[in-house]
């Protein structure tokens, strides 16, 4: 596939964020720097807070304390349009969440005309292109309904790139699919994170995180308690709860 | 006993009286039922479809007028809501349709209409699932764009069972537009049935608008549950292959 990219690769940076819902504390003092143009995997338990913390980095949640920068700007200060800041970040849920009453085409083809203002006939010709580059040619015809779980998380993905995004973010992107349709979305997130492209990953996929990512990153219980290459990060845990963990899942 | 049923046949089912009442019940009472049902409809869904998102507004100051609306004209008795748009209307000196009857009493249906609307249409917007909305939003889509491009197509598809229940009350509430009085080319088919019965002395002729009605209302509720039905069906195939 051949994603265009931004060419130096737009950082993010997480700074004390601190979160919670009702009593419960998901991210406590939160700070991580995603450097551009890597992909940058989070790994943990249930419930410890990785999936907020994603969604902190598109304001699907905002966080009680602490920022995001995304480059330079500071998007969860109040003067920041969030519907301009979400269209440079995209995002991956973990159940798809394709449109369902549009065909597979108009899925990726709404953003475009009523966000970036296309024409529909520019809008449909980036959208076969980036349908194809996930190896979907010829479904867009579809409904999202009528095709596969790994073939709606590969259209998931393709909405997501036809906007451009500086950054992208999967939410457990694979988790939702039969094990025989992992492979074929990992093969296009790995192509996606050799192209260049700044990515956050909460994924359980071990083995992904261990060959694609450049940073790995494990919380517990809202907190980042360990982070670092890969190499080191699989090889050599220092903290026992990651130790503990990584025996659990590998 | 056989008496009672002797008298009920010749006071309801006359076949005289509901012939002869027939043609003017189909040729001009069935157009005006038609058309007041469908004007009433369009500004019951229409503005229903607007107090429906008012109802999910995260601003107090847009949801509570709102609900005010859907609570007060949900809960008087229908005669009284036509009588004060009816009559009230054009005494306030505002005279919007003339001395059109026709016009109040479409505006006056479909403004109840409206708040039953609302209220179907507000529970097919909430059973839209938050992903859906998360996802449209995380593109860059505003609220009011996943609004319409989102919600209103899912939702409003969802409820399309209680919106045709509610087209079929309000075939029927157009009768109400008697209360206002009507000249004898506008009357629908329950002033016609109406007039007749008194003339006659006999209510043959509202069974004979009763007939009439339920040729309408039945074959409409079973042509949209197929529409219905087809909708569901499209999308209820199963994969197209394994990978």
């Amino acid at each position: 596939m051949s994603p265009s990219i931004t060419q130096r690769g737009t950082r993010l940076r997480f700074e004390n964020l601190h979160k919670s819902f009702g009593r419960t504390a998901v991210l406590r003092d939160v700070t991580l720097d995603v450097p551009g143009g890597l992909t940058t995997c989070i790994v943990g338990p249930s419930g410890s807070g990785k999936s907020t913390l994603l969604r902190c980095a598109n304001l699907l949640e905002r966080p009680e304390a602490g920022r995001v920068l995304l480059d330079e700007l500071d998007i969860t200060a109040p003067h920041v349009n969030v519907d301009a800041v979400r269209a440079r970040v995209g995002m991956v849920f973990q159940h798809f969440h394709l449109f369902q009453h549009l065909s597979v085409l108009d899925n990726v083809t709404l953003a475009l005309c009523k966000v970036r203002g296309m024409a529909r006939d520019a809008a449909a010709a980036v959208a076969l292109d980036k349908l194809a580059a996930v190896g979907l040619a010829g479904l867009d015809g579809r409904r999202p309904l009528d095709l596969s779980g790994g073939q709606q998380q590969r259209v998931a993905i393709a909405r997501a790139l036809a906007m451009e995004p500086e950054v992208m973010l999967f939410d457990e992107a694979t988790s939702a699919l039969d094990p025989e349709l992992v492979k074929g979305v990992l093969a296009v997130m790995r192509d996606l994170a050799q192209a260049g492209m700044t990515m956050i990953v909460v994924t359980h996929e071990m083995r992904f995180a261990r060959e694609v990512a450049g940073q790995v990153v494990f919380i517990d219980n809202g907190r980042i308690v360990e982070h670092g290459p890969p190499e080191h990060f699989f090889e050599q845990p220092e903290h026992p709860r990651l130790r503990h963990f990584l025996e659990q899942v590998l | 006993m056989f008496e009672g049923l002797q008298r009920i046949a010749a006071t309801f089912f006359n076949p005289g009286l509901i012939a002869q009442a027939l043609p003017e019940l189909v040729t001009v009472g069935l157009p005006n039922t038609l058309l007041l049902s469908v004007f009433a409809s369009a500004i019951g869904i229409a503005l229903g479809l607007l107090v429906a998102a008012g109802l999910l507004s995260v601003r107090r100051g847009v949801r509570l007028p709102c609900r005010i609306y859907v609570d007060i004209l949900r809960g008087l008795p229908h005669i009284l809501t036509v009588y004060l748009i009816g009559q009230g209307l054009p005494l306030a000196g505002l005279s919007l349709f003339g001395g059109n009857t026709y016009g109040y009493a479409a505006l006056a249906i479909g403004l109840i209409e409206s708040a039953y609307f609302a209220e179907i249409f507000r529970a097919g917007f909430q059973s839209v699932e938050r992903g859906q909305i998360e996802a449209a939003r995380s593109t860059g889509l505003t609220l009011r764009q996943t609004m319409r491009y989102i919600i209103i197509p899912q939702g409003a598809r969802r409820v399309l069972p209680p919106l045709t229940g509610q087209f079929i009350l309000v075939i029927k509430a157009t009768s109400l537009v008697y209360l206002l009085g009507l000249t004898a080319s506008q009357r629908e088919m329950f002033a016609i049935a109406q007039d007749a019965a008194i003339n006659n002395a006999n209510l043959s002729p509202l069974t004979a608008a009763g007939l009439v009605y339920l040729a309408l209302t039945i074959p409409t509720t079973y042509a949209i549950n197929a529409w219905d039905r087809r909708l569901r069906g499209a999308r209820a195939t199963r994969p197209v292959d394994a990978e």
